[in-house]
């Protein structure tokens, strides 16, 4: 179909800190005890994308992604993987791997996104109107209260996809406006000859930005070629091709027949125009047809191009993991009410060795060769392998990862323990983050914190 | 080859045959051009033929070859895939334990990186290491190579199932009773070996089947059945219904489906690409219609973007603009249909081992079933399509597959060329001398050609007034209205509902038209009729325009056999006045039946004339057009 997908993995998210670290970048971090890569990725072989370019952040970070790649994926999907410098953004990463880019359309997928909306769906609004970018928006996903402790994002698209204000035209197609972020506090700027044209704007405030979009390849290339300021596709790219949808440059418009038959003859031409024309006025004009139009008639010198979006329906699962919140949220969804996106490839090892009376509620997960003693309770809680688990130890709302050792008598509620932490004896955790390879001196009580290891 | 040319002409009695059927191969219709491959390219479809499992291994098969062939395609199958992941794991292993060597390989293997990476904000030493190799992991994916592969080896499985009714054919013309249920047995064993293959495999098959059989036989016939049957099985277990481009032309619902029979409307709906749900409440009459749910489609259909791997993307496209109503008129249609499909010809290479004129057939054939689905077709088009595969048939063997390629598509710009535009330009110029000073024309709806001829008389200076009539829920009037009014026109702008209080002061209404059939009927957009019929009782000439590739060799005595319904929402609801939606809630109500028709007829006898391309005739004289000319035109 003549796209080319390239997935913004990311690699170390400040965000998530104290999750992610030097060994486990952002894309591999475990949802669900498999990496959050993966639910991309799958979603994309389902959908019969199988030639993927991964961008990561951090040469360190594509090391390890590329390894699990090709031993999860081997066989199944032809991935080339990207490492580029950390904090050039996301627009700074198209920009380093732009000139692999060939295909006439680009589909630009956040390696966080977990969703079960089909990238087809996307791909098709994009080619139907023939748009410079299409993006999919989707409606905020409920959520608990906003972390507190997590804050100052270095990337502000990925801070909060929570705030955005969004203008649709009435027919809900086309993007008339958008704005993120801190973009918000301040007056809004609306052009007025959008709206002019349009005549009706609608504001929406409940819709997220999923951070899944199709670029028509000569447009992308030209907007990070020329605006090399531009660090991050949702801030900058975006909102400039859409602020300038009607008044764009004329390299970024190029009427798809003229491209298609520029080896005609010039005495065919004229018909070339007669033929544009009869298809022109067949189909039902967008404002951009209208305003570009003048006022005889003829078709004008004013160059528009479409931005549009595509509304996921508001009963698909769509979720980005950019916060520890999302990161909870998502956590508990995938085993809960959207465990169809768990990819069948995440199979459930041997189911673990259980003490007596230790009791595992519904939607948990067990990973394989987790032991627990005697008197345990799990609810809603994620246990990755390998983790040894002692006597009366109770787990509530939290996930754990792999090779965790949990003393006697814990308590733990609502927290994320990482890797090879070790918890030692009648531990209690609220509502805190555990870095990798942390100890937890036996008695000590934690409330909303987040502990790691010092050195760094 | 001998005995089975035999073989057709001995059991030639025993296919059914309805109608006028002949077995030279120039009568034959279009739709099954994979009939006649067998002339002109016999050994074609069994060049890697063989099967371990064959019962019919040992009787005669003029098709069989050793099976050496097909040994070395598996082992060399195998020898890929063993070596592939081989490379990719130590090529990874490599990656995790030894780093430096790895961004060694990684700057060595892309030396146009770093230019890149100068234009990068930050100057980071890694952005070298950035361009990874062309392909880190080359792993082919299994889904991926072995297409041809098993294709070729299911196409063996099958053809010998296949060949087995050939060759007991030709050893005995009867069969009785015990010998076809041996056969049948012997098939399903096939079938079930062929269904073991793979999906694919057993998709080739059914082509094969088509293919190796010179004539119909019943046997072959029920065999490529139960062919469809294991396809639809096999890829509903699969979980996509994607069924190959072969087995959807083959079985393409006829574009004239009656959708009343439930069995046949199942039978399509398995084999459709759009899924489709039928729309509950339909009018009685009106049966027999495709109908579906509206809204469902589309999204439907843009999930399956990524999954519809024999459709090129432009006829993609523009399938998708159809059934969202983007492209409609059926100049635009047809054109739209045409550009699409001259890139897919130019984007297209013949597949091995088969011929382009045959396997070129058989894509355009595919893609038309998918447009079909999308909205079914319009005449014009169909006229279209005819003459494309006409062209495609009739390329001189000979001819290498770039020129044919090149030839196909000057062919398609020359029908856009002769047979639209510069008809409509000769239209224009033939109805421009019926327009006077002073006069009041009245139009219906917004058809091409009566824009252009409206805007050509402006002008040429002429002075007239313009009554553009207008009906719900399309008003597509209002953006005729639109141009005509900005190139400066004086117009009048009503709906069809007063057509008869404006009509005493028109002059002459000038009509454009889908399609105008033999017996000189007008096949146009709803409502058309009824302006005709009107205009018709005040004695005002009835004018219709309308490109002579558009006329159909067809009698339509009314616009209930063949028409198209389109969405009853758009009826039921008034867009952008929420206050008047009184039918709220009622629209799925049992006793309440929406109608919204597309099309409708005129009798001739409302039509005073028809301006087409080759002058200005009476309606009984298209009957002559369509013998004299299109033979000629289209079909030569």
């Amino acid at each position: 179909m003549d796209f080319q997908v390239v997935v913004l993995a990311g690699g170390n998210s400040k965000n998530l800190t104290p999750l992610v670290s030097k060994e486990l970048p952002k894309p591999l971090l475990p949802v669900a005890n498999c990496p959050v890569l993966n639910y991309v990725l799958h979603q994309l072989e389902q959908s019969n994308l199988k030639d993927l370019i991964v961008v990561v952040e951090g040469e360190d970070a594509a090391l390890l992604v590329g390894a699990w790649i090709s031993g999860t994926f081997i066989d199944r999907l032809h991935v080339e993987i990207a490492a580029v410098p950390e904090d050039i953004g996301t627009a700074g990463a198209l920009r380093a791997i732009s000139h692999h880019l060939t295909a006439k359309d680009i589909l630009v997928v956040s390696g966080d996104l977990v969703s079960d909306v089909p990238p087809g769906a996307l791909a098709a609004t994009h080619r139907r109107h023939d748009a410079a970018v299409t993006t999919m928006l989707c409606s905020i996903p409920v959520s608990g209260p906003l972390e507190s402790g997590s804050s100052g994002g270095k990337d502000k698209a990925k801070k909060l996809g929570r705030y955005n204000i969004i203008g649709l035209d009435p027919s809900k197609q086309f993007l008339l406006h958008i704005a993120t972020g801190a973009e918000i506090e301040k007056d809004a700027r609306i052009s007025k000859r959008i709206l002019h044209a349009v005549g009706q704007m609608e504001m929406r405030s409940d819709l997220m930005d999923a951070h899944m979009y199709a670029f028509k390849r000569s447009v992308l290339q030209e907007v990070l070629d020329v605006k090399d300021t531009f660090q991050s596709l949702k801030e900058d790219v975006l909102p400039y091709l859409v602020r300038s949808q009607l008044k764009s440059e004329a390299l970024l418009n190029r009427t798809p027949q003229g491209e298609e038959n520029s080896n005609e003859k010039v005495s065919s031409q004229n018909n070339q125009a007669f033929i544009s024309r009869i298809l022109a006025n067949a189909s039902t004009p967008s404002f951009h047809g209208i305003y570009s139009e003048n006022p005889d008639g003829s078709s004008s010198t004013r160059k528009t191009h479409k931005c549009c979006v595509y509304i996921a329906s508001s009963s698909s699962y769509c979720v980005r993991l950019n916060s520890i919140q999302a990161f909870m949220d998502i956590n508990r969804d995938v085993t809960g009410d959207a465990d169809h996106l768990l990819s069948p490839n995440n199979i459930i090892g041997p189911s673990p060795k259980l003490g007596t009376k230790t009791t595992v509620g519904p939607n948990c997960r067990l990973g394989e060769g987790s032991e627990m003693g005697d008197k345990c309770q799990v609810k809603r809680s994620i246990i990755g392998r390998h983790c040894r688990i002692g006597s009366h130890v109770k787990v509530v709302n939290s996930v754990v990862m792999n090779h965790v050792t949990i003393g006697d008598g814990c308590i733990i509620q609502g927290s994320v323990i990482c890797s090879n932490v070790q918890l030692q004896e009648r531990v209690e955790l609220k509502d805190c983050q555990v870095g990798a390879g942390f100890v937890v001196t036996a008695g000590s009580e934690y409330k909303a914190e987040s502990l790691a290891k010092k050195e760094k | 080859m001998d005995p089975r040319r035999t073989a057709r002409t001995v059991s030639d009695p025993k296919v059914r045959q309805v109608g006028f059927f002949t077995p030279a191969p120039t009568e034959r219709s279009i739709s099954d051009p994979p009939r006649f491959q067998d002339p002109i390219q016999p050994p074609s479809p069994s060049p890697t033929q063989v099967n371990d499992h064959s019962p019919s291994g040992n009787s005669l098969s003029p098709v069989m070859i050793p099976p050496a062939h097909h040994h070395s395609d598996n082992f060399l199958r195998t020898a890929l895939q063993v070596t592939s992941p081989t490379k990719a794991f130590s090529y990874s292993a490599k990656t995790v334990t030894i780093p430096p060597e790895n961004e060694d390989v990684a700057s060595s293997f892309s030396p146009g990186r770093k230019v890149v990476s100068a234009k990068s904000p930050s100057s980071f030493p890694g952005v070298k290491a950035s361009s990874v190799p062309a392909s880190e992991l080359t792993t082919v994916s299994v889904v991926n190579l072995p297409p041809g592969i098993s294709e070729k080896a299911g196409g063996a499985s099958v053809e010998v199932q296949n060949d087995r009714p050939v060759s007991a054919k030709t050893l005995k013309e009867k069969t009785n009773k015990a010998e076809r249920r041996a056969l049948q047995e012997a098939q399903r064993a096939a079938k079930a070996a062929a269904k073991a293959e793979g999906t694919k495999a057993s998709s080739a098959a059914s082509k094969v089947v088509t293919s190796a059989n010179t004539k119909p036989s019943k046997a072959a016939k029920s065999s490529s059945q139960k062919n469809d049957g294991s396809q639809v099985a096999a890829s509903e277990k699969k979980g996509g219904d994607r069924a190959p481009e072969k087995d959807r032309k083959k079985d393409a619902p006829h574009p004239r489906m009656q959708y009343d029979d439930k069995s046949r409307v199942e039978k399509a709906k398995k084999r459709a690409v759009v899924k489709q749900t039928e729309a509950r409440n339909r009018v009685e009459l009106f049966r027999h219609l495709p109908q579906y749910e509206h809204g469902t489609q589309l999204p439907d259909l843009e999930t399956k973007f990524f999954e519809l791997d024999p459709m090129h993307p432009a006829v993609y496209k523009v399938g998708l603009q159809y059934l969202s109503g983007d492209i409609h008129g059926g100049n635009a249609r047809c054109i739209a249909m045409f550009q699409a499909f001259k890139e897919a010809i130019k984007d297209y290479s013949t597949p091995p081992e088969k011929t382009l004129i045959r396997d070129l057939t058989a894509r355009i054939s595919s893609y038309v079933s998918f447009l079909i689905e999308c909205r079914p077709l319009s005449i014009s088009m169909g006229n279209a399509i005819k003459f494309l595969k006409n062209r495609i048939a009739k390329l001189p063997l000979a001819l290498s597959e770039s020129e044919a390629k090149s030839t196909l598509m000057l062919d398609i710009d020359l029908f856009i060329n002769e047979k639209i535009i510069l008809s409509e330009k000769v239209i224009v110029k033939h109805a421009v001398t019926k327009i006077q000073d002073g006069d009041v024309l009245l139009t219906y709806g917004a058809s091409s050609v009566v824009e252009m001829i409206l805007l050509h008389a402006h002008e040429l200076g002429k002075h007239f007034h313009v009554v553009v009539v207008d009906s719900r829920p399309k008003l597509e009037g209002q953006l005729l209205l639109r141009r005509l009014v900005r190139k400066g026109l004086s117009c009048t702008y009503t709906h069809v509902n007063a057509v008869s209080c404006i009509m005493q002061d028109v002059t002459r209404v000038f009509l454009g038209a889908s399609s105008v059939l033999s017996n000189g009927t007008v096949y146009s957009r709803v409502g058309t009729a009824c302006v005709a019929m009107v205009a018709h009782a005040f004695r005002v000439p009835v004018l219709v325009c309308c490109e002579a590739y558009k006329f159909h060799e067809r009698v339509q005595l009314d616009s209930i056999c063949f028409n198209e319904l389109g969405n009853p929402d758009a009826i039921s609801k008034v867009q952008g006045r929420e206050e008047i939606n009184y039918l709220d809630g009622l629209v799925n109500q049992e006793n309440l039946q929406l109608l919204n028709l597309i099309y409708d007829a005129t009798p001739s006898d409302y039509v005073s004339m028809i301006i087409t391309d080759y002058g200005m005739i009476p309606p009984t004289s298209v009957p002559v057009i369509v013998r004299e000319y299109r033979r000629d035109h289209l079909w030569s």
